[in-house]
């Protein structure tokens, strides 16, 4: 039962890792419009987490969102199609990275404005809570967001009004290219002490951990609704976007990296629990070739072409 | 007959709402238990509990936020803004959120929200409590603004705010708030979009909004008197804006003023003036005026209130002036 989970858990995560890697190539190759944020080194997160939320649950994400996304059971190819900017993408090639959303999934969208995914998953939270099915909300946001007043407001709004929603915070020390250092006076910890809500901290890079304590976190919000914060001490591997030549970043901190990587981490562990390295070998290639297909047949969907923008900015009456 | 109090018809609108569709929610700061600042909301806590009428903190980006999640997980939240000029703290909310996730999802969901707020000035409220910030909203693609002049309209456009799938701004004049009418039999339902003529006339048409239109209906008489007859085109709807009617009005009369509340420059007067002179061109006999509060802050002082303030006499001189 553990082996299988942790199993469940190595996939998820080689499935993002290998997602990213797949865009990271596409953009090199000049593929992909826009703005690409990677989130390799921090897959342990959103997996760790979504592995404790239901279908019904609720969840959403910032700029650096393709694993919130691809945790929460979103498919491969309309994803891949998003970001390529195609008319079969989830958002029809309307959102891009920044702005993924599947809603059928549960997953109320990335965002491009950082700390605004709070409000609209605390709200999400209070539906939940209205609706009275012990459903909750997660939202994901980085340390950076730490500065943005809606932290502070969500935060005593969702304890006021004991909402569901659970506050995931991917703490990797960088806010695009300044340490997070100089940008927060406090702590999360220090504010979630202040509110009242309750606080944990984990190694954000150990899937086990990060599952572990979402679980306890989760099952306490599906029985008495609540909100609960849980910090993520992770790593962010590539630039804040790719193109970064990310020169302000030290080389020491650089060569650290390897050994914090999630995936790295829950191998070692699964092989202590006896999982053979054939699983391992079979696993990747299982990924491999259905990452490889997904993207293929995303890059073979047609732009989308519309003549009548105006037409899909309302869902009733159109506008001038 | 019974009268109806504007602010009772907003009430009233919000009652009817909450009881048709259990799915309405409303919050904002002071709304339940003092039941609102203006007292729209007053006994909506008793009659419908504290599971759909909730008083927040003083938090208007979350509040606003919170009504774009909990309508993107199913429900019809409404929420108020205690006055339209803290509105600048919900606009991310409101700009690159509500507005944005019908289209930027591809449609995979729409945004059914209601922000009310008042607008407007005459109450010595000074520069943070007085302004008319509606044209912001109407320049964002996604938003729907509307603006009612009346209480049968009021109702009306609330409801049917409600129950637009889209995201809705729902502005209301503070000066109207202790107008009544005469009720009819039952409150009619009017559809976003539509334009009202308030009265007819043959010489120039005065399109207005909101308090505007109670302005317009001034100058018409003293007009009237001099024998000009003057044709009011209550707008309703902001965005969208009914240019049908607007343009049906001016192929009548030949003869345009546009008058609001909200300072001339770049506002909503600047687009109907913009495109009646592009579609309405050869309608056009006069120059198209705009009337409109000068571009400064709404003062303090009762003395200069006035002096920044329109009136029915600065839509009376706008309509000589382009009838010379
Ligand atoms: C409101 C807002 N301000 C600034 C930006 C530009 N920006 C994008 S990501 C980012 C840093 C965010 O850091 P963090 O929240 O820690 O996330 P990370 O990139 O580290 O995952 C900034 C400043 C933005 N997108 N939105
Ligand atoms: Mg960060």
């Amino acid at each position: 039962m553990t082996a299988e989970r942790a199993k469940s858990r190595y996939s998820a995560m080689l499935r993002i890792r290998a997602s990213e890697e797949a865009l990271q190539k596409l953009f090199a190759d000049g593929r992909i419009p826009g703005f690409v944020h990677l989130s390799i080194g921090q897959e342990a997160v959103a997996v760790g987490v979504s592995s404790c939320l239901r279908d019904a649950d609720t969840v959403s994400s910032n700029h650096r969102g393709h694993g919130h996304t691809l945790a929460k059971g979103v498919e491969l190819e309309p994803f891949f199609a998003e970001i390529l900017g195609r008319e079969t993408g989830l958002c029809r090639g309307r959102g891009g990275s920044m702005h993924v959303a599947d809603f059928s999934k549960g997953m109320l969208g990335a965002n491009g404005i950082v700390g605004a995914g709070l409000p609209i998953t605390t709200g999400s939270a209070l539906a939940l809570k209205l609706l009275g099915k012990g459903d909750i909300a997660v939202v994901y946001f980085g340390d950076g967001a730490l500065a943005q007043g809606l932290v502070h407001e969500c935060i005593n709004l969702s304890a006021l009004w004991s909402l569901p929603v659970m506050f995931v915070c991917e703490n990797n020390g960088w806010s695009e290219f300044s340490p997070t250092s100089r940008q927060m006076a406090t702590s999360l910890r220090k504010l979630a002490d202040a509110f009242g809500v309750e606080y944990r901290a984990v190694d954000g890079n150990r899937v086990s951990e990060v599952a572990a304590t979402a679980e306890t976190l989760v099952a306490g919000m599906r029985k008495a609704p609540a909100p609960a914060i849980l910090e993520c001490a992770t790593t962010r591997v590539r630039g804040h976007f790719e193109g970064d030549r990310q020169d302000y970043r030290t080389a020491s901190e650089i060569q650290s990296l390897p050994a914090r990587d999630p995936l790295s981490l829950a191998r070692a562990e699964m092989q202590v629990e006896g999982v053979p390295p054939d699983w391992f070998d079979e696993v990747a290639k299982q990924i491999a070739v259905e990452v490889n297909n997904a993207v293929a047949k995303a890059l073979t969907a047609p732009p989308p072409i519309d003549a009548d923008l105006a037409a899909g900015v309302y869902a009733g009456m159109g506008s001038k | 007959m019974a009268e109806k109090h504007f602010i009772r018809a907003i009430n009233e609108a919000l009652a009817d709402a909450m009881s048709a569709d259990e799915r309405v929610i409303i919050l904002g700061e002071d709304i339940a238990a003092a039941g609102g600042s203006f007292k729209a909301t007053r006994g909506l806590l008793d009659r419908f509990g504290d599971k759909r009428v909730f008083d927040t903190p003083i938090s208007e980006a979350t509040i606003a936020g919170v009504a774009v999640g909990a309508a993107l997980t199913g429900f019809k939240p409404v929420v108020e803004i205690m006055f339209m000029d803290f509105v600048t703290l919900t606009m991310d909310m409101m700009v690159n959120q509500a507005a944005k996730a019908h289209a930027m999802f591809g449609a995979q969901r729409s945004v059914p929200m209601v922000l009310r707020t008042p607008h407007g000035g005459g109450l010595s409220a000074g520069p943070q409590h007085s302004q008319c910030l509606e044209a912001w909203f109407a320049h964002t693609p996604g938003l729907k603004v509307v603006c009612p002049s009346n209480p049968i309209d009021a109702y009306g456009l609330l409801r049917a705010a409600i129950d637009d799938p889209d995201p809705v701004i729902f502005v209301e004049n503070k000066a109207l708030y202790a107008k009544r009418v005469e009720m009819p039999e039952e409150w009619p339902q009017i559809e976003i979009g539509r334009a009202r003529v308030a009265r007819r006339g043959k010489d120039v048409t005065v399109v207005a909004y909101g308090a505007a239109v109670d302005w317009a209906e001034k100058a018409a008489e003293e007009l009237a008197r001099d024998g000009v007859g003057v044709e009011i085109v209550d707008l309703r709807s902001l965005q969208p804006w009914d240019e049908t009617s607007v343009m049906e009005s001016l192929s009548r009369t030949h003869r345009l003023v546009i008058a609001h509340e909200a300072v001339e420059a770049f506002g909503v007067g600047a687009e109907i003036a913009a495109r009646m002179a592009d579609v309405g061109f050869d309608e056009l006999d006069g120059p198209i005026i705009r009337v409109g509060a000068p571009f400064s802050p709404p003062p303090f002082a009762p003395s200069l209130e006035a002096v920044f303030r329109r009136d029915a006499n600065d839509i009376v001189a706008a309509v000589r002036r382009t009838l010379r």
